[in-house]
C-alpha cells in the first residue's frame, strides 16, 4: 500500500516532474524536456498495514469536536469501510451498524503526535534498547527511524489508551541531521511495516542547538558551536545539490542515449551514479518529498533556519520544541510553519530558559498560526489532551479567546498538516479515515478517560473490555500497566 | 477571572500596602469554597481570617479587623498552599548546565575507596533568589522539600534535605522537617558493586560504623562527621527511599524495622504490590501516579491506579514527580494529583497529598497543610477546581501576604504579547 512517497529511488526524476520549481535553488540550466520515469523507481520498506474489515458503527448523540474548528451538540457520527460516512444530527447509518448511545460523552478525531520517540527509545529503557540516536556523525541522513523501531514497545498501547491513532517516530536529537522519521498508524504489530501509514511522507529530522555542539564538541570534533552547527547544515545540503546535479547529468545522458540507440550501433549507456544514501535523503527533502521537521527552541534559531530553509529552497513542516516560537509567532504564520510545543516544558537546559505556559496559545494566535501539542515523550503522549488544555486555559487567561473546539486541532488537524496527511485523518469528515475517540467527557479535563478508540473503523481500544496486554514484553509479567 | 482582573488585583495589592516584604496586614478572604484538608472538611461559603501572617479564624459572616484586607472569593475554591514535591528548586536553575546544579555531592571515589557524606546537606545551598521561586508562587505552591539527589559519582546515601517555605526568604528551611536521602534500585547498582545486595551490605556496613565508637579503619564508608550525624539520624530520624521495586521495597522496610528509624518511600512504582505492609508499618509513599510504563526492570509493575490501590489499602499517599522535570516545572504536581483521580483516588484524598499528607510526613503539619486557626496562611484562591488542568491560581498568599504573582515567565509573555498583538513578533 506504500506510494512513491516511500521510495528510496534516486530523486531527480522527481525534481523533473515538479516543473522544476522545487529545485529553484539549483543554478539555472538549458530547459531539458523531461525523461521518461525510470523503471527503476521502487518502493523501499513499504507499509503492509491493512485495517480489518469491521462492521459499520452509529455514534449516537455525542458532542463532537470534529478538528476543523466546529462543535457539534447532540450530533451523531457513522462509520462505515473504515470511512466516516456522515456527520451530524440524525444522521443515517447503515441497518447493520453498531449503535453506541454516546450521550453525555464526546468524540473527537484520534490524536496524532507528530513527536514521539516510541519504539526507537522503548521501555524498558535499557542499554540494548536506546535506538533513537545515531551519535557516530553529525549528518546522518542515511538512517531511518523505522529501522529501530522495536513494535513491542510497551507505550504504544498506553498512547492508544490516551487516544492517539497517529504518531510520528524521530530519531533523536544528538545530530544536525538526525535521519528519517516515519509516520504510523497505532495499531498493534509483529513489525513496523505493517504500522506504517500508507502513503505518508517521510519526515527528515534535523536539530538546532545546544545538543550536536554538546555531543561532537565534546568529542573535539565539529560542529562545537552553533557557528559550526549551520556550517554543516549548509555543507550538507550543497553537497546535495550537487548530488541532485550529477543525477540530473546521469538522466540527461540516458535520455540521449535512448533516443539514438537505435540509429547509433556504437551507443553506449550511461554509467549510474552510486547511490548516496545520505544525499539521497537530503535530495528528497529539497524536492519537498520528505518533510523537514526541526528541533530548535530559540527564536533567534529559528531564524537563522528559515534563512536556511531560503538558502536551499525547502520548506520547513515545523518547528519541534520551539519555547521561544511565541517571541516570533508572526514570522512562523506568515512563513506557515508550525510550531511543535509543550504546553509547559522549560528551563532543563540554557536554550530552553525562556519558554512560557502561554506559548502554544500565543503561536496560535495570528492568523494562519499553526500550534501543535507534541510530547517527545512516552508519559506525555497518553495525555495530549491535556496538554491542549493547559495551553488553551493560558491564552483564554490572557484575553486570546481560545475554544475547545479550535484547540482540539492542536492535537489533530494541526498535526495531520504537519505530516501531510490532513487530506485523509485529522479531522471528522465524510470520507477521511475513521480514526475516532469516544471521552467519557469533555477531553480538555485531567478526569477525561477515552472509553473507546476507533483507528480505520476498527474498535483498537474499549476501556469496558480489558484485553490483554498487546506487547510481548509484558506477557506474562506481574502486574503492570496494560489494563 | 481575568488577566486584567488578576492585574488589577495585584495592583489594588500593592496599593493596600500587602506588597511581598511588607510585614502582613491582616487579611479577610470572604465566601470562598474552603478546603481545610482537615475534620473540618469543605467549607461552602466561609471566610478565612488571616492575622499576623497566620490563620485567626475559619466561619461564616467573620467580621474584619480595621484596616483589613478584604478579598471576595466569590465562592471559589480556597485551598493550603500547595506542597510542591521533592524538587530542586532553589538548588538547580538551569539542568543541563553543571555551575548551576547544587543538588548532586559527586566526589567521584572509586567503588574500593568509596567515601559516604551524609553529613551533606543540600539546603546549604539554597537560593531563594531563583526564578524557580516567583514561579512557584504564582502556580500555588508555597512548599516543598529540596532533595540532594544520588547519582553516577555520588553515594546511596544522597544526604540531607528538608521543607522549605518558598515566600523567598533566605533562612527557608522549615523546623523539624530534616531528612536523610537514600536511593536504592537499578539506578544506585553502579555505586554499590553493581549488585542490589551490595546496597545493603554497604547501608548495613554504614549503619555499623556510625554506632560504633570504635576507631575508624582505613576503609570506612564514613568520616567522623558523617559518623555523627547518621547516628543522629538512626535516632528516630526521617529518612526518604528513592525505591521502585516491590522486593526492594521490602527490604528497606525490613532495614527500618532492625534499626528503628522512619522510612518514607519516595517514588515507589511497585508500592501497590506490597500496600498492606506499608499500611501495617504506618509507612507514607510520595509517588508519581503519571508512573505506568516499565521505564525499567524495577518498575514492571508500574500501573495508573497505583495511588488509589495504595490509599484503599491505608497508606498516606502523597505525590512527587518523576517523570517531568520536578523543579522547573513543579506546576505540573496538580495535574499529577488529578491524574490520580482519574483513576481512582477520592478527590479529598488527592488534594491531601498535595498538602497534609506531605505536610505530616516531614514534620510540618503543625504549621502546614492545612486551612485551621494556628496555621501559617499559605492559601491559593483558584479559579476553579484546583486539580484541573484548565484550573489556575488567582491569587496565593504565603505567610498572610499576597504574593505579586509575576514571575520571569508573566515578563516574557507580556513583552512578546504586545508585540504580537501588534503583528510584530518576528
Amino acid at each position: 500500500m506504500g506510494t512513491a512517497m516511500d521510495s528510496s529511488k534516486p530523486l531527480i526524476a522527481a525534481c523533473f516532474a515538479a516543473a522544476l520549481a522545487a529545485c529553484a535553488a539549483q543554478p539555472p540550466q538549458a530547459p531539458q524536456s523531461a525523461p521518461p520515469m525510470q523503471p527503476r523507481a521502487r518502493i523501499s520498506y513499504p507499509s503492509t498495514y491493512q485495517p480489518a474489515t469491521a462492521a459499520p458503527v452509529v455514534i449516537r448523540n455525542a458532542t463532537i469536536l470534529t478538528g476543523t474548528g466546529e462543535r457539534l451538540n447532540g450530533a451523531d457520527l457513522v462509520i462505515a469501510d473504515g470511512r466516516i460516512a456522515a456527520i451530524g444530527a440524525n444522521a443515517t447509518a447503515p441497518a447493520n451498524a453498531r449503535v453506541i448511545d454516546a450521550n453525555g460523552r464526546w468524540v473527537t478525531p484520534g490524536l496524532i503526535d507528530v513527536h514521539s520517540h516510541l519504539g526507537v527509545y522503548p521501555s524498558p529503557s535499557v542499554d540494548a534498547h536506546a535506538d533513537g540516536n545515531e551519535m557516530t556523525a553529525p549528518v546522518t541522513a542515511n538512517v531511518w527511524a523505522e529501522h529501530g523501531i522495536w513494535p513491542q514497545d510497551p507505550g504504544f498501547q498506553t498512547a492508544l489508551e490516551g487516544g492517539v491513532t497517529t504518531l510520528q517516530i524521530l530519531p533523536g536529537s544528538a545530530n544536525l541531521v538526525g535521519g528519517r522519521g516515519v509516520t504510523l498508524k497505532n495499531v498493534p504489530a509483529a513489525s513496523y511495516q505493517a504500522m506504517k501509514f500508507p502513503g505518508a511522507m517521510h519526515g527528515l529530522k534535523m536539530a538546532c542547538g545546544e545538543n550536536p555542539k554538546r555531543v561532537y564538541g565534546s568529542k573535539s570534533q565539529a560542529p562545537s558551536t552553533r557557528m559550526g552547527n549551520v556550517a554543516g547544515y549548509r555543507q550538507a545540503f550543497a553537497d546535495a545539490q550537487e548530488y541532485q546535479r550529477t543525477w540530473q547529468k546521469y538522466e540527461r545522458d540516458l535520455a540521449a542515449y535512448e533516443k539514438k540507440k537505435g540509429t547509433d550501433p556504437k551507443a553506449e549507456p550511461p554509467s549510474e551514479p552510486k547511490r548516496d544514501l545520505k544525499l539521497e535523503t537530503l535530495s528528497e527533502a529539497l524536492d519537498g518529498k520528505i518533510l523537514v521537521h526541526i528541533h530548535c527552541y530559540r527564536a533567534d534559531e529559528m531564524q537563522v533556519m528559515l534563512d536556511l530553509a531560503d538558502e536551499f529552497g525547502f520548506k520547513i513542516a515545523a518547528f519541534h520544541h520551539g519555547v521561544e516560537a511565541y517571541k516570533i509567532a508572526n514570522r512562523l504564520a506568515e512563513k506557515q510553519v508550525c510550531g511543535a510545543l509543550w504546553a509547559d516544558w522549560w528551563g532543563f537546559k540554557m536554550e530552553s530558559f525562556d519558554g512560557i505556559p502561554e506559548n502554544l496559545a500565543m503561536v496560535d494566535r495570528p492568523a494562519g498560526g499553526c500550534a501543535i501539542v507534541h510530547s517527545d515523550s512516552e508519559e506525555g503522549i497518553q495525555r495530549l489532551n491535556q496538554e491542549a488544555a493547559k495551553g488553551m486555559a493560558r491564552g483564554n487567561a490572557i484575553g486570546l479567546t481560545i475554544s475547545e473546539e479550535h484547540a482540539i486541532q492542536w492535537v489533530t488537524m494541526n498535526a495531520a498538516k504537519a505530516l501531510g496527511i490532513a487530506d485523509r485523518t485529522g479531522s471528522l469528515e465524510v470520507g477521511k479515515m475513521a480514526d475516532v475517540v469516544i471521552w467519557n467527557r469533555d477531553p480538555f479535563s485531567v478526569y477525561a478517560l477515552t472509553e473507546q478508540v476507533f483507528i480505520d473503523g476498527v474498535l483498537m481500544f474499549d476501556r469496558a473490555q480489558p484485553a490483554r496486554p498487546r506487547s510481548d514484553f509484558m506477557l506474562g509479567q506481574p502486574g503492570g500497566s496494560a489494563p | 477571572m481575568s488577566f486584567t482582573q488578576i492585574t488589577r488585583l495585584a495592583a489594588a495589592c500593592a496599593l493596600a500596602g500587602c506588597a511581598f516584604a511588607a510585614s502582613a496586614a491582616d487579611l479577610l478572604i470572604r465566601n470562598a469554597e474552603v478546603h481545610t484538608v482537615s475534620s473540618a472538611g469543605k467549607l461552602a461559603k466561609a471566610d478565612v481570617l488571616v492575622r499576623d501572617g497566620k490563620i485567626a479564624a475559619v466561619g461564616t459572616a467573620l467580621q474584619a479587623p480595621s484596616g483589613a484586607t478584604i478579598v471576595e472569593a466569590n465562592g471559589k475554591p480556597l485551598t493550603p498552599g500547595l506542597f510542591a514535591g521533592l524538587t530542586a528548586i532553589g538548588i538547580e536553575e538551569v539542568s543541563g548546565e553543571a555551575s548551576t546544579v547544587d543538588e548532586y555531592l559527586k566526589l567521584n571515589a572509586p567503588a574500593y575507596a568509596m567515601q559516604w557524606r551524609p553529613e551533606f546537606d543540600v539546603t546549604l545551598a539554597y537560593n531563594p533568589r531563583s526564578v524557580l521561586v516567583p514561579l512557584a508562587q504564582t502556580e500555588g505552591l508555597t512548599w516543598t522539600v529540596i532533595e540532594p539527589g544520588s547519582g553516577e559519582g555520588g553515594s546511596l546515601i544522597a544526604g540531607q534535605g528538608a521543607a522549605i517555605t518558598l515566600d523567598g526568604r533566605f533562612d527557608a528551611v522549615l523546623e523539624g522537617s530534616r531528612s536523610m536521602f537514600v536511593a536504592i534500585g537499578n539506578d544506585s547498582l553502579a555505586l554499590a558493586g553493581s549488585s542490589r545486595a551490595g546496597q545493603y551490605m554497604l547501608l548495613d556496613q554504614a549503619v555499623r560504623e556510625a554506632r560504633s565508637t570504635a576507631p575508624l579503619g582505613d576503609r570506612s564508608l564514613l568520616l567522623p562527621t558523617g559518623r555523627e550525624v547518621l547516628a543522629r539520624y538512626l535516632k528516630g530520624g526521617r529518612f526518604v527511599f528513592d525505591v521502585d521495586r516491590a522486593a526492594d521495597i521490602r527490604q528497606v522496610l525490613a532495614f527500618s524495622r532492625r534499626y528503628g528509624i522512619k522510612p518514607v518511600i519516595a517514588s515507589g512504582t511497585e508500592a501497590w504490590v506490597v500496600a498492606d505492609e506499608l499500611a501495617r508499618a504506618d509507612v507514607p509513599v510520595l509517588i508519581d501516579p503519571l508512573a505506568n510504563l516499565p521505564g525499567s526492570f524495577d518498575t514492571i509493575g508500574a500501573r495508573l491506579d497505583n495511588a488509589a490501590l495504595l490509599a484503599r489499602a491505608g497508606v498516606r499517599v502523597g505525590f512527587t514527580q518523576l517523570l517531568s522535570d520536578k523543579s522547573h516545572n513543579a506546576r505540573k504536581i496538580r495535574q499529577v494529583a488529578g491524574s490520580a483521580v482519574a483513576h481512582g483516588l477520592p478527590w479529598d484524598a488527592a488534594l491531601a497529598g498535595l498538602t497534609s499528607v506531605p505536610a505530616e510526613i516531614f514534620g510540618v503539619a503543625g504549621s502546614r497543610g492545612h486551612i485551621a486557626v494556628g496555621q501559617v496562611a499559605d492559601l491559593v484562591l483558584w479559579t476553579g477546581d484546583p486539580l484541573e488542568v484548565t484550573t489556575l491560581a488567582q491569587q496565593v498568599w504565603i505567610g498572610g501576604n499576597a504574593i505579586s504573582m509575576r514571575s520571569r515567565q508573566t515578563e516574557l509573555r507580556d513583552r512578546y504579547l504586545e508585540k504580537l498583538n501588534r503583528g510584530a513578533a518576528r
